[in-house]
């Protein structure tokens, strides 16, 4: 097995065991959307209204969740030294960390997403809309938030410092995430540029956050 | 192979931890690095690594391969055992094999060598200190790096387990290897060289280890003492220094 695979594997082994956290973020994003309509009353137009937004925000921060154990775990451990003496490029044993991170955090969340667009009144069609919204914007929710994972690594109890630095910069991200599903489910404005626009921050993501995450560990072991 | 440091120094947090600190370790020396708590060996190790950026002076490895980083062709033992709870003995060692070596390597073999093959299964969580050192140890002849920075390396250990460190080492540097190893007592071996880091050694320190060890533990040479104008930091022995 290469070094990246085993990666991989590793951390969602670990993920998925005892302790590891993979559904600690989908069980916080039922939790929170579930609670909404009782919080709202019965009004149907309106959860249809702000469901796609309600969804996207509860997926925001259910993904930010586990994210401060991401390179911490590994620091603690001193497993980073290990990783950082390895011969793979730190950028992309970063980004499979990322990639196993969304596996196990990400992709749940956008299983999820249909039982509870029910809950707020989606119909068919909108639900399509926001769970290819989700499966197209959670991985830039991700490799945005390594940035501030890495650069929290050292901090014991680092997790709301991740979230103040993480949610700024996907603000984008939710704006034309909830903008694509909304177009489907209320607004006469087109689907498609919302859409595309996502898809190019994730893409943008996919690229920057593990140069910038890798760089900040570099910065921070010293 | 040769590794080579002068005029070395490490600033952390800061705070100069050691400057002007030289060595040499050619293939088969074992060199050991001396000081008292604080003195900055394990930073010394880091540095050589590469986990803490060079401050001041050089390092150079003749002979070793160009395109890897000195980090990228030896192993660190350090304090923390890189080992994961949630997974298997086996789990463990597979994946630091798959992730430091370059291809398939044999575990069942380094996993019996350090007596932990009939925990394979059991998870790291269970593992008591001396067995999760043995485990991280068990890395080392997993994957063939040439050279090893020990920091401790026996601490945790019993007997039986320190004695059969002490062969690894031997064999290591029997095939050409380089050990750097910074210690409190005895390594079980002697060493080619002492690098001594902060002030003179005081009485208490360096004498004797105190045994442990069953069989074949030798007090290493001690090398002739230098103390250099400052204070701050000596260097030891070795006939380049």
């Amino acid at each position: 097995m290469t070094a990246l695979a085993a990666m991989l594997v590793r951390d969602m082994r670990i993920a998925v065991r005892v302790g590891g956290g993979a559904l600690m973020g989908v069980l916080f994003f039922l939790v929170v959307a579930a609670m909404v309509p009782f919080a709202l009353g019965p009004d149907l137009e309106l959860l249809k209204r702000i469901g796609p937004a309600i969804l996207w925000l509860a997926a925001l921060l259910a993904s930010l969740l586990a994210l401060d154990r991401l390179f911490a775990a590994d620091h603690e451990d001193g497993s980073l030294d290990l990783i950082l003496m390895g011969r793979a490029p730190l950028e992309l044993v970063v980004a499979i960390k990322g990639v196993a991170h969304w596996l196990t955090t990400g992709l749940p969340l956008v299983v999820a997403a249909p039982i509870i667009g029910l809950f707020l009144n989606l119909d068919g069609r909108a639900e399509a809309a926001l769970v290819l919204t989700l499966l197209v914007g959670t991985p830039a929710l991700t490799f945005i938030g390594l940035i501030g994972a890495a650069i929290a690594v050292t901090l014991h109890r680092g997790g709301l410092l991740v979230a103040v630095l993480v949610l700024p910069l996907t603000v984008p991200v939710l704006i034309f995430g909830v903008a694509a599903a909304n177009a489907v489910s209320s607004g006469p404005a087109p689907f498609g540029t919302p859409f595309t626009i996502l898809c190019a921050l994730t893409l943008a993501s996919l690229v920057v956050g593990p140069f910038a995450a890798a760089a900040a560990l570099r910065q921070e072991m010293e | 192979m040769r590794l080579t440091a002068s005029n070395l120094a490490c600033r952390r947090g800061g705070r100069e931890v050691f400057a002007g600190v030289s060595f040499s370790a050619a293939s088969g020396e074992l060199l050991a690095i001396r000081g008292r708590n604080g003195a900055g060996k394990s930073s010394l190790l880091r540095t050589v690594v590469g986990l803490v950026r060079v401050a001041g002076g050089q390092l150079a490895l003749e002979a070793g391969d160009p395109e890897l980083t000195i980090g990228e062709q030896a192993h660190y033992l350090g304090h923390q055992d890189a080992l994961k709870p949630s997974l298997s003995v086996r789990e463990n060692l597979q994946f630091w094999a798959d992730f430091l070596g370059t291809g398939a390597a044999a575990i069942g073999e380094p996993l019996a060598k350090v007596g932990l093959d009939t925990l394979a299964d059991l998870p790291a969580a269970y593992l008591s200190a001396g067995q999760r050192r043995r485990l991280s140890i068990a890395r080392l002849l997993v994957v063939t790096r040439p050279i090893w920075l020990l920091d401790e390396p026996l601490s945790a250990l019993d007997a039986a387990a320190q004695q059969s460190l002490t062969d690894f080492m031997r064999t290591h540097l029997a095939a050409g290897g380089v050990i750097l190893a910074a210690t409190h007592g005895g390594l079980g071996l002697p060493a080619a060289r002492e690098v001594w880091l902060g002030q003179a050694p005081s009485p208490l320190a360096g004498e004797g280890w105190g045994g442990g060890s069953g069989a074949g533990a030798t007090t290493s040479t001690p090398a002739p003492r230098l103390a250099t104008p400052s204070g701050r930091s000596q260097r030891e022995g070795g006939e380049e220094s």
